[in-house]
């Protein structure tokens, strides 16, 4: 049995068909075309597939995709306007803050819902914030120095 | 699987009774999802209780609070007032998965998909916290240590279900404390975790106290002979030993993956006296 | 490519951070990995994997799946001819079991379904029978004469005789009288150690999508490391002809050497076969762990001594590695790099490969040598400190230089060991003050690096851009030092540069990305393809100027006359020429293809500070430092990730990550919640400081980069919380119960 679903993603309205056991992240991938949210683990414990959910930061391997009815759903995809790269987005490939890439989407998805939580995040901050944000290229280092420099430059804006 | 949300309790119950199949709840998912993905259970009907009412707010009742079963972890953080009467409560419910999680997970999925090791269960059981039932016939209140029957396994009766936990109001010189021990800094399962929750007099001797272990046996663990053991204390050093020896000997832990039998009492006894000190700190205690 | 290749240049671009050629596509979504591609009538596949440790399958009914509404096809290992070469067979049947499951996680057959639930309930309904074989996991235990067998007859003759069934190699390296050795030493350590398998925890699953025509012809695409070395297996295993099957490689969310071997490919390749419909297959992260390559687990035997002074007199091992259910070689590598880092007159390693029923090993960054150098780099310091000695001065005492004889045999050439050492040295987080609780350690660690086959296109457009076409795939960066070599060679800017993969039926055999030989080997074949171009830019010059080629010289960007003889001519810049290029003679393309030599060595250090919680066990790693040898950094942004990344993973190995086994030989933690790799608030800031001692066998002096920085790790931690706890630890992973235990026993 399948079940039709309106939403917003990226602040367009959107409708599509699932099957009711259907995660997020499968419809987002796999009914939407939007194959920047990854999946690296499917329970919850790589961030991935990480989008934000009337806002708030969700793995979207963990929401079913008929929950997302009526709600406003954001990821990877929203996040540059137009051509211009959000300020996260050049950071990272200023500060060299990816090798492989898979993790960098949820990361800087979830990057994203910190810095408009927590304009100015200490190192700490920024780690913790990313502890389900598995990366396995990089130790981390440069990645929190990109958001950092993003921060600064958000601040500065 | 039938996807259900409905808008009232009692519709919520009536599915649920109604249903001759597998029927489970969907709040945060965050359990529930990884449960059907890996295939150990595979729900028939599954209904979303988020849109009933009281189950997405905190409100204010009777001086505590009252948090309702869809309560995100992250809601109960943006919760000032929440947080500073039940402090340990809160980070506890916090210490659950990652940020993403947060953004879902609920206290009362926390307790009903009974794990040991849930974070958020011994802090409310020392909390003395209550959960609201409700089922097919009238709502009753039960405490939180009374819902665990086992890993995996509720008290909870078919068509019964959760809709809010309370946690009572708070007097001054009150506070609690949780700690776990994991071996990365977030995004594990708690090896061993302790709860304290105490009140103090005047004089800062420790009038009243709960402790609550988890991940040490099948399910929560109230330690009253450790709460015996710092009442009428002023929590001083031979205190906290008795503290720890008495958490230590009631642990009733396994071997598994994640630790053993030994280490966990060992640790168990050590995050009881770390969380006893900063919920007496808290409390305005001072050595 | 001669020893002597380098030559001393003023570099412009190479050494410079420009942006990588891949960011915007990874920043927005846009790269496309191996489960990001669809197909028109795509169908989905699903894999069913053993339960058991170790069975016989005695049949296999898939009569009730096949007749399910939505299925379209099964396979099992029947429909694959076992092919006649020992190693591929093993990697054959490692993709679909045949006549027994070899571990937790064995692949037995599987479906292509209309969708994932279909497929999904399809394997339910294959009913395998089983005969359960006892098993066996543990190293130790499986060299037993007496312990189950997991597969006859697959010892070398390298075995010697009388040993169990599952030792199936045996090597040695080293020279020297070791009796004459020890007999020198001051003070003797020997310890055993032993190493958990770890996996490379890559996030982005195996993927694939396998397309398979009436006529015989197959497109492929897939995340992996080697597409070429893809495209030979499949096709092999299959019976099809290498230029019939094409493999694309799609963006790679991470291998470190896990993506080097085939899995699902020839299981897609054959479902699209058998269906005649596009076959896509991901793997779940359990699938990942149970039955994608895990590193070796490893039992450790070392003996070192020591003169009062500090010098090394005798080193020697005994290593027994397991790769898995198959025969492994990867002790060849532990063997010869366990005592790479020291110029010694007696040293011996053995080296001994045991069959467990676990996943096949893969290749994992450094695959060997961790283990082998965790395991001296440890004896070094007790030594060290029952002898009271720095451990960086008696390091510097015994560091292997330029003519020394390697412990594997070869005499080095320059290398920087030494001035890796200095620098740790003189960096001020050698001497500064430790925090109460805190302690420090280091070790040294290396890599051989790898050389090998590479083929580049480099193609002037009339425009006055490049396109380069190389065939390895990028999992580091390596378009980026690709065009930045590229441009530095011809002299044009790195913007208008671009490096593109080529899938195999577009450019001649690529080895697999590994063995940190991309920049190196691929750097080598782009420089010296530039160079073609450029012969054929300034015979393009000199037609137009009518003057002879040979007086025509190339610099910055342009064709000049060679001298005043050569004529009075402004430069013309490759875009002159090659907007020129069709009224001269056509098309201007460089090209290359090499088997390259001379991949230098690489050597690195590592200093960490860690603080131990003595109630509980726990380490805090709070402060880190990498000094590493690049030879020339060509980026060094990504050279720093490199080194940063493997320290990473380095540090997860020492303290928490490992395949733990139950007693029913089943894999008990896989996933990414119990097998920990380290997450963000883990790590402290890594810093990493790069040192440039130019590779004789490369034109612009580089060196791998990717694998030394994972080796030092190990000991580095493990030798700070020895010092930390008072007790030496000698078991990886260093987990909390691991360690508190150490420190009650010590009390």
């Amino acid at each position: 049995m399948s079940v039709t679903v309106s939403t917003t993603v990226n602040g367009d309205s959107v409708d599509f068909v699932c099957a009711p056991d259907e995660t997020l992240l499968d419809a987002l991938r796999g009914r939407l075309g939007l194959t920047g949210a990854k999946e690296g683990c499917g329970t919850g414990d790589c961030g991935a597939c990480s989008v934000t959910l009337n806002g708030r930061l969700v793995c979207s391997c963990l929401v079913l995709a008929v929950e997302a009815e009526g709600q406003e759903i954001a990821t990877v995809e929203g996040m540059a306007a137009g051509e211009t790269l959000h300020p996260l987005q050049r950071a990272f490939i200023d500060h060299a803050a990816l090798q492989c890439g898979i993790c960098t989407p949820g990361i800087l998805v979830a990057a994203k819902a910190l810095l408009e939580k927590t304009p100015d995040p200490s190192d700490e901050e920024v780690r913790y914030w990313l502890a389900g944000n598995l990366c396995r290229c990089t130790g981390y280092d440069k990645i929190v120095r990109a958001v950092q420099a993003a921060a600064a430059e958000m601040r500065r804006a | 699987m039938r996807y259900e949300k409905p808008q009232t309790v009692a519709e919520a119950a009536r599915l649920l009774s109604a249903e001759k199949g597998v029927a489970r709840i969907l709040a945060g998912g965050t359990d529930m999802l990884v449960q059907m993905k890996s295939g150990m259970v595979e729900p028939d009907l599954l209904v979303d209780i988020k849109a009933l009412p009281g189950t997405r707010t905190i409100v204010k009742e009777a001086g505590g609070f009252r948090i309702g079963a869809g309560v995100s972890g992250a809601q109960l953080s943006e919760d000032a007032d929440l947080k500073a009467a039940w402090p340990g409560v809160v980070e506890a419910a916090n210490l659950i998965g990652s940020t993403q999680v947060q953004g879902r997970c609920t206290m009362v999925g926390n307790l009903c998909n009974a794990s040991p090791a849930a974070d958020s269960v011994p802090a409310l059981v020392a909390a003395g916290a209550k959960v609201r039932v409700a089922g097919r016939g009238a709502g009753r209140d039960v405490a939180v240590e009374e819902i665990p029957a086992g890993p995996g396994k509720t008290k909870l009766k078919k068509g019964e279900f959760i809709t809010s936990v309370f946690l009572p109001a708070r007097g001054a010189r009150c506070a609690d404390a949780y700690l776990r021990f994991i071996p990365r800094t977030e995004m594990d399962i708690a090896v061993a975790s302790a709860a304290v929750n105490l009140s103090l007099d005047e004089k800062g001797v420790i009038k009243d106290a709960r402790v609550a272990l988890g991940a040490v046996a099948p399910t929560v663990v109230l330690c009253e002979p450790a709460a015996k053991a710092i009442i009428g204390t002023r929590l001083d050093d031979a205190a906290l030993e008795k503290l720890a020896a008495a958490c230590s000997a009631a642990a009733k832990p396994i071997d598994d993956k994640r630790g053993s039998v030994e280490y966990r009492k060992d640790v168990v006894g050590v995050l009881a006296k770390r969380a006893a000190r900063i919920a007496y700190t808290r409390a305005g205690g001072q050595k | 490519m001669a020893f002597d290749a380098y030559v001393k240049r003023e570099f412009k671009q190479v050494g410079t951070r420009v942006a990588r050629p891949d960011g915007v596509d990874k920043v927005t979504g846009r790269a496309l990995y191996g489960a990001d591609m669809v197909a028109p009538g795509m169908l989905v596949g699903r894999v069913l994997r053993s339960p058991h440790a170790h069975a016989r399958i005695v049949s296999i009914d898939t009569s009730e799946a096949a007749a399910m509404p939505g299925v379209k096809g099964i396979v099992t290992g029947r429909d694959f001819s076992v092919p006649k070469d020992e190693f591929l067979a093993d990697v054959a049947v490692n993709c679909l079991a045949q006549d027994k499951a070899l571990y937790d996680g064995h692949a037995i057959a599987a479906v292509a379904a209309i969708n994932a639930t279909v497929a999904r309930d399809a394997l339910k309904k294959i009913k395998v029978e089983y005969e359960v074989l006892p098993h066996v996991t543990d190293i130790d235990v499986a060299a037993k004469p007496d312990a189950p067998v997991v597969l006859e007859g697959r010892a070398l003759e390298t075995v010697p005789a009388g040993m169990g069934a599952n030792v199936t190699h045996r090597c040695e390296f080293g020279h020297g009288d070791l009796e004459a050795g020890f007999a020198k030493a001051d003070k003797i350590v020997e310890r055993s150690f032993r190493t958990a398998a770890t996996h490379q925890g890559y996030i982005e699953p195996h993927a694939c999508l396998a397309s398979f025509t009436t006529d015989g012809r197959a497109d492929l695409w897939v995340c992996t490391q080697g597409h070429f070395y893809f495209r030979t297996l499949c096709s092999e295993m299959l019976g099809m002809e290498a230029s019939q099957l094409k493999v694309t490689a799609s963006e790679i969310g991470g291998g470190f050497g896990g993506k080097t071997t085939v899995y699902l490919e020839p299981v897609a390749l054959m479902l699209s076969k058998k269906t005649g419909r596009p076959v896509k297959m991901v793997m779940t992260r359990d699938e990942v762990f149970r039955a994608t390559g895990p590193t070796v687990s490893t039992s450790i035997d070392v003996k070192i001594g020591m003169t009062k002074d500090g010098r090394i007199t005798a080193g020697w091992a005994d290593m027994r590695y397991s790769g898995g259910a198959f025969q492994c070689l990867t002790c060849e590598m532990g063997a010869q790099a366990a005592f790479a880092a020291y110029d010694l007159e007696a040293v011996q390693t053995v080296g001994w490969n045991v069959m467990t029923n676990r996943p096949k090993e893969a290749a994992y960054r450094a695959p060997g040598a961790p283990q082998a150098i965790y395991a001296v780099e440890s004896v070094v310091d007790e030594l060290c400190q029952g002898l009271g000695l720095d451990p960086l001065e008696v390091r510097i005492k015994n560091a292997a230089k330029k003519g020394t004889k390697a412990s594997y045999g070869p005499t080095f050439d320059d290398i920087g060991l030494l001035a890796t050492l200095e620098a740790a040295k003189k960096h001020p987080h050698y001497t500064a003050p430790l925090a109460e609780g805190q302690a420090r350690g280091l070790s040294c660690g290396f890599w051989f690096n790898f050389g090998g086959n590479t083929c580049v296109t480099m193609n002037v457009n009339t425009d006055g851009t490049v396109g380069i076409a190389e065939g390895n795939p990028d999992i580091g960066g390596s378009r980026a030092s690709i065009s930045l070599m590229a441009a530095e060679e011809l002299g044009i800017p790195y913007e208008k540069v671009r490096t593109i993969i080529a899938d195999t039926a577009s450019l001649g055999y690529a080895d697999t990305t590994d063995g940190s030989r991309v920049t190196f080997a691929v750097g080598i074949a782009t420089i010296n393809a530039a160079r073609d171009a450029i012969r054929k830019m300034c015979k393009r010059a000199a037609m137009l100027w009518g003057i002879d080629e040979d007086a025509v010289e190339w610099k910055d960007g342009a064709a000049h006359p060679a001298g005043p003889n050569a004529g009075k001519f402004p430069p013309m810049s490759l875009a002159d020429i090659a907007a020129k290029s069709f009224q001269t003679g056509g098309p201007i393309a460089g090209h290359y293809e090499v088997n390259a030599d001379g991949a230098g060595v690489s050597f690195g250090v590592h200093l960490c500070d860690v603080e131990v919680d003595k109630e509980t066990g726990a380490t805090k790693v709070v402060r880190y430092t990498v000094f590493q040898d690049a030879g020339k950094a060509v980026h060094p942004d990504y050279v720093e990730g490199q080194m940063q990344g493997g320290a990473a993973q380095g540090i997860g190995w020492a303290l928490n990550e490992e395949y733990i086994y139950g007693a029913d030989g089943r894999l008990q933690n896989p996933g990414f919640l119990d097998y920990r790799i380290p997450v963000a608030s883990d790590l402290p800031p890594i810093e990493a400081v790069i040192l440039e001692i130019p590779n004789p066998g490369h034109p612009y002096g580089v060196r791998g980069v990717g694998e030394t920085s994972i080796v030092p790790p190990l000991a580095a931690i493990s030798n700070a919380i020895s010092r930390s706890i008072g007790t030496r630890l000698q078991e990886l992973p260093m987990s909390p119960p691991r360690v508190l235990k150490a420190i009650k026993g010590a009390a």
